[in-house]
């Protein structure tokens, strides 16, 4: 990964919307060009935080899975 | 959301008073704020019931009224469902689902939904027709307003719902 993580989000657990409710809220508090990682295991987030992401206007870096659990990795434009 | 750019608006009418029906307009809702969009939901006639708050049976200046508010009785903790409501048990069966799979309840929704600046807007005549006044309903309701203020959103949303 050629970026630097600026904070986690472990939104495990929680089901849609609410993954993308709480990486809003984390977006609101983070700075211009900081990475976010969300964790996540609702599998709609997979789907729905790439265009959470473009509709906001902020950028996906990449998604990870490791067994359950799903890295998406964002960055606040 | 405090987000300046323009990223569209949503109105959402819940004219229904049933919990199924409510927490369906309030994903949309919580979902779009995450989106950075600007969302209303105009509460009218049934739909009042999820903004009320809790207790005060007996509401209303005449007897029809307070009939109709005490037979209507229900806030965002206790709505029944549109369909499977077994008296009752089918709303406490879905809460508990719904928990499981970490699902908010209504009542957490609406608290998300105010603090991404959800604006909830009752509508003036149903309260006027029920007997119902401002200090009816939880304090997260914004301005009371009338089909016009409406349609002045609505006019002016990309997307537009009735629940």
């Amino acid at each position: 990964m050629d970026f630097e993580i600026g904070r986690t989000l472990d939104a495990r657990g929680l089901s849609c919307p609410m993954p993308a409710v709480k990486t809003a809220l984390a977006f609101e508090e983070m700075s211009i060009g900081e990475v976010i990682e969300v964790l996540t295991d609702d599998p709609v987030s997979k789907k729905d935080l790439p265009v959470w992401a473009e509709a906001t206007g902020n950028k996906l870096l990449g998604i990870k899975e490791e067994e359950k659990t799903i890295k998406i990795y964002l960055r606040k434009a | 959301m405090s987000d300046v750019k323009n990223k569209g608006s949503v109105t959402i009418v819940l004219f229904s008073g049933e919990m199924d029906k409510a927490i369906a307009a309030f994903v949309i809702a919580t979902a779009a704020a995450s989106m950075a969009m600007q969302v209303n939901i105009f509460f009218t006639f049934w739909g009042l019931k999820a903004i009320r708050k809790e207790g005060g049976l007996i509401k209303g200046q005449n007897w029809m009224q307070k009939m109709l508010n005490v037979m209507n009785y229900g806030h965002a903790k206790k709505l029944a469902l549109s369909k499977l409501n077994m008296m009752g048990m089918g709303p406490m069966m879905l809460k508990t689902m719904m928990s499981q799979k970490r699902v908010p309840s209504l009542h957490e929704f609406i608290k998300t939904a105010h603090s991404l600046g959800v604006k909830f807007y009752p509508c003036e005549m149903s309260m006027t027709v029920m007997g119902l006044k401002k200090e009816d309903f939880i304090d997260e309701c914004g301005e009371i307003i009338g089909a016009v203020s409406y349609l002045a959103k609505a006019k002016d949303s990309n997307i537009n719902l009735f629940i």
